[in-house]
């Protein structure tokens, strides 16, 4: 093969990748305004009056006409998401009714704190549920086996909100394990100036241990009461998983070479349930993104949860636009980082 | 397998090695409090309780009353007043010596500012000052600082001093910093959008940060006029669930607890370590009784539904505290209040009073309940002894907004229901339970005597005849009257009063529940 036809095989290579990638931001692009015209339409047909929520009861009926027209309602609807939408696309979500706040400012204050949360309660389902899934699949149908798929329909089908009030009570109401609900003592409350939002990150980074170690003492049991339900999910995947290639040729050949057990099963079995376990996780993390509500509730978690639904609940509905956008875009942007990740350790998938 | 051992053996060390929590700071009240409704610090616009007692404790008012009688009305950032003969001309001394948080005097300029900015802005509670005849058009001539020290206040008639002054107290009365907040005037709002998230007052605490739903802190005003607070800081958390309060307090990582159920009350019973602090607040519970039902017209009818309501066992089983029963349409602490409770639960004079109207057999009728606590649980309860007098009542639960938007078209035939007063005089609840000047469908005023199509042109007269009384002693005189008769004829069965509850370490003191929310003081609180 000539060296010109190579060059056209690469540009061929390159416009194909184009393809693909316009093909990708176009589908993106499509899936935003999907959700924004769905998430506009049920805040429009909700049975609350946005106005009446903004103004009270007690507002005259002048000030309430004032405020209607003030916030766009006297416009047909469609013109009412249009307008929206140009605003959307200058990065304008407009001011929520709740906090007086550009809503941007709002979803920046509280995105962190559920992002730090989500993050630490994955850890922790992963640390605890990948090596009792192993283990439940190594020992499949005996007693280890069962005891961890107790463990595991426990965290699938009690109650979060249970659960966190439960571990409130007696890790923090009884045992003293842990400090209380925060994400951190009233004692250190407003000393650290925000620049990521995480507090675990801010506090090291301006080398504040004390803070690090309050924060760290705090996020503990809303991260592990949390981190259950996805330890739950994990562990049974994980399992499955195992169990699939457990049975494999390879496994048997490794075994007869006289390889260690321990190595078969946590490097030669282990190492290829890596690959669907990340998508696993990713879907996990997501969920927990967005799904963390009760747990912030319980925990006085000032995190995107509690920000949404009380939006919704007071019909502030630039609020819970501008959250759902925020959430689409993480559950877009984790779905196409699993995608790079599995392409990266899957050569077939290359 | 090591490696991970070793990794969460770190972890578990690295949070062992955090003691759990202490108590709290000596100098700073930590408070758990729900203040979700917050959702503006401009005084102008304030209307929710929880900003009601943000601005209390940040904000000077002129004038203000004591928590315990009300009838005592004292100067704060008014040092004296007048009032003309003709009854039309309010004239302020201002006080000297008070600075606003950034360092600017308070004089009569900010005075006559902030009440002209309340009229201008035109907000929801702006009607509380629009009721002496001020519009933005003519504010800047009614309200006018003639002096520095002087500011006069023209009525467009004479009502009632009493009246007046207790509209003053209200937060819309809060004096603001003109100059700060002009300084962040922006396309003639006088500073509204600013003021909403920030801060301009002389009060005996200033705003240190406020996160919607989630923190505020108070930092003391050490320079306060009338003397420093006690302590440096308060910090107020937003918990919303009341089972972690009450944890919280019983640990004792907060000084109070603002927002416990009932049980949770219950269960704090007995601990030396918390007390329960309680007073009545102007909340009341009713029954709206249609009178656009054929029934419920019938005034033997109100009557009898009147002794179907079992007060105290309701009191005692369901709001354990956190309501008690409360007859007539003005609250407890309240000028003119009238106590007498008439009514108990009594089926067999109802049943009496029920075949006099011409239902030997009782009758059915429908309630709109909103569907939470503790509306829908009181509804079960009156339906049971509806049922005694042969009366079948059917329960609609329904979200709040929906209950209120169907009670303002006037489409229910009892609605179950709460009424907070808007500001500490009489007229307030007068206004609305026992005053319907226009019972058309399509009237400008809705108060709740028309939402229940009550046509009173009497009673209206004699209501708008207290607002303009100006002897303190016979104004209360007329409404004790007032009350009296609403109380038997009126299609209102009023229940209850509420009780702000609050559960305090037992080394609280000074913290203040007053009878509304913005004369709730922290004020003189020391631990």
């Amino acid at each position: 093969m000539g060296p010109r036809s190579q060059t056209s095989a690469q540009g061929n290579r390159a416009w194909r990748y184009g393809r693909k990638l316009s093909a990708l931001i176009a589908s993106v692009a499509l899936t935003f305004v999907g959700l924004l015209f769905v998430t506009f339409l049920i805040g429009r047909v909700v049975p609350i009056d946005p106005v009446l929520a903004a103004v009270g009861d007690r507002a005259p009926a002048e000030v309430y006409e004032r405020v209607r027209i003030e916030l766009g309602l006297h416009l047909p609807l469609y013109q009412q998401f249009f307008v929206y939408i140009a605003k959307v696309f200058q990065g304008d979500f407009g001011r929520s009714i709740l906090t007086a706040n550009p809503v941007t400012s709002d979803i920046l204050r509280v995105f962190p704190a559920t992002l730090e949360l989500a993050t630490a309660a994955t850890f922790f389902g992963i640390l605890l549920g990948i090596p009792m899934g192993v283990i439940g699949a190594v020992h499949q149908g005996r007693w280890p086996d069962q005891v961890l798929r107790v463990v595991g329909l426990f965290g699938y089908s009690v109650p979060v909100f249970w659960l966190g009030l439960m571990g409130l009570l007696l890790f923090y109401g009884r045992l003293d394990w842990v400090p209380g609900p925060g994400r951190l003592d009233v004692f250190y409350e407003g000393l650290l100036t925000p620049t990521t939002g995480v507090i675990l990150i801010d506090s090291a980074l301006a080398g504040e241990w004390d803070i690090f170690r309050n924060a760290l003492a705090h996020i503990t049991l809303p991260a592990a009461i949390l981190g259950y339900f996805s330890l739950a999910y994990i562990s049974r995947m994980t399992r499955s998983f195992m169990l699939e290639q457990l049975s494999q040729e390879y496994i048997t050949t490794a075994r007869v070479k006289g390889v260690s057990e321990r190595a078969v099963i946590w490097r030669h079995a282990l190492g290829n349930v890596r690959i669907p376990l990340v998508t696993v996780i990713a879907l996990s993390y997501g969920n927990l993104l967005e799904g963390s509500v009760l747990t912030e509730t319980v925990f006085a978690w000032p995190g995107l949860g509690f920000y949404l639904t009380q939006s919704l609940l007071s019909a502030d509905m630039n609020a819970v636009l501008g959250g759902t956008i925020v959430v689409g875009t993480v559950f877009i942007g984790i779905n196409l980082l699993s995608d790079a990740l599995y392409r990266l350790m899957d050569p077939r998938a290359r | 397998m090591k490696r991970w051992f070793a990794f969460v053996l770190v972890l578990v060390v690295a949070f062992s090695a955090t003691p759990a929590t202490a108590a709290t700071p000596a100098d700073t009240l930590v408070m758990a409090w729900q203040f979700d409704d917050i959702i503006t610090l401009d005084p102008a616009e304030i209307f929710e309780f929880s900003g009601a007692e943000y601005a209390g404790n940040t904000y000077d008012r002129l004038i203000g009353y004591e928590v315990d009688d009300v009838s005592k009305i004292y100067g704060v950032a008014a040092e004296s007043w007048t009032v003309s003969p003709d009854g039309k001309t309010y004239t302020f001394k201002i006080r000297n010596g008070i600075t606003f948080a950034s360092g600017n005097p308070l004089t009569a300029e900010d005075v006559a500012f902030s009440l002209q900015r309340t009229v201008i802005l035109d907000k929801s509670p702006a009607f509380i000052l629009g009721q002496f005849g001020f519009t933005a058009d003519n504010v800047r001539d009614q309200i006018r600082a003639v002096d520095a020290n002087t500011v006069t206040i023209e009525t467009d008639q004479a009502y009632a001093p009493t009246f007046v002054l207790y509209c003053l107290t209200a937060t819309v009365g809060s004096v603001v910093d003109k100059k700060e907040v002009m300084a962040h005037e922006k396309d003639g709002d006088l500073g509204h959008a600013w003021l909403r998230t920030n801060y301009a007052g002389s009060g005996p605490f200033k705003l240190n940060q406020w996160k919607a739903s989630e923190l505020l802190i108070l930092d003391a005003n050490q320079a306060y006029w009338d003397g420093a607070p006690t302590l440096k800081r308060v910090i107020i958390r937003h918990i919303a669930e009341q089972a972690t309060q009450r944890l919280l307090v019983e640990k004792g990582d907060i000084d109070i607890a603002r927002n416990l159920g009932p049980d949770q009350i219950k269960g704090l019973e007995g601990n030396p370590e918390v007390r329960i602090h309680s007073s009545p607040k102007g909340g009341i519970f009713y029954l709206g009784l249609n009178q656009k039902h054929e029934a419920l017209q019938k005034p033997q009818v109100r009557q009898a539904l009147k002794y179907l309501v079992d007060y105290d066992g309701i009191a005692n089983t369901i709001l354990k505290g956190s309501m008690e029963p409360h007859q007539a349409f003005l609250p407890k602490g309240f000028l003119g209040a009238l106590e007498d409770k008439p009514f108990k639960l009594d089926p067999e004079k109802a049943k009496q009073l029920l075949a006099e109207a011409g239902y030997p057999n009782g009758l059915t009728l429908t309630m709109d309940t909103r569907n939470n606590f503790p509306t829908l649980d009181m509804a079960q309860a009156i339906q049971s002894t509806f049922a005694l007098g042969g009366v079948k009542l059917e329960i609609i639960p329904m979200d709040g907004k929906q209950a209120l938007t169907k009670y303002r078209a006037r489409n229910h035939e009892i609605y179950i229901g709460r009424w907070g007063p808007d500001y500490q005089d009489p007229h307030t609840n007068a206004d609305t339970f026992a005053k319907n000047v226009d019972n058309a469908d399509d009237a400008k005023a809705k108060p709740l005597a028309w939402r229940n199509a009550w046509d009173i042109p009497e009673m209206s007269k004699k209501t708008d005849a207290a607002v303009k009384e100006s002897d303190p002693e016979k104004r209360a005189q007329m409404y004790l009257e007032l009350q009296r008769e609403h109380q038997q004829t009126s299609p209102f069965v009023i229940m209850f009063q509420d009780i702000e509850v609050a559960a305090e370490r037992s080394n609280v003191k000074g913290f203040v529940l007053g009878p509304s929310f913005d004369s709730n003081f922290y004020r003189g609180v020391t631990k």
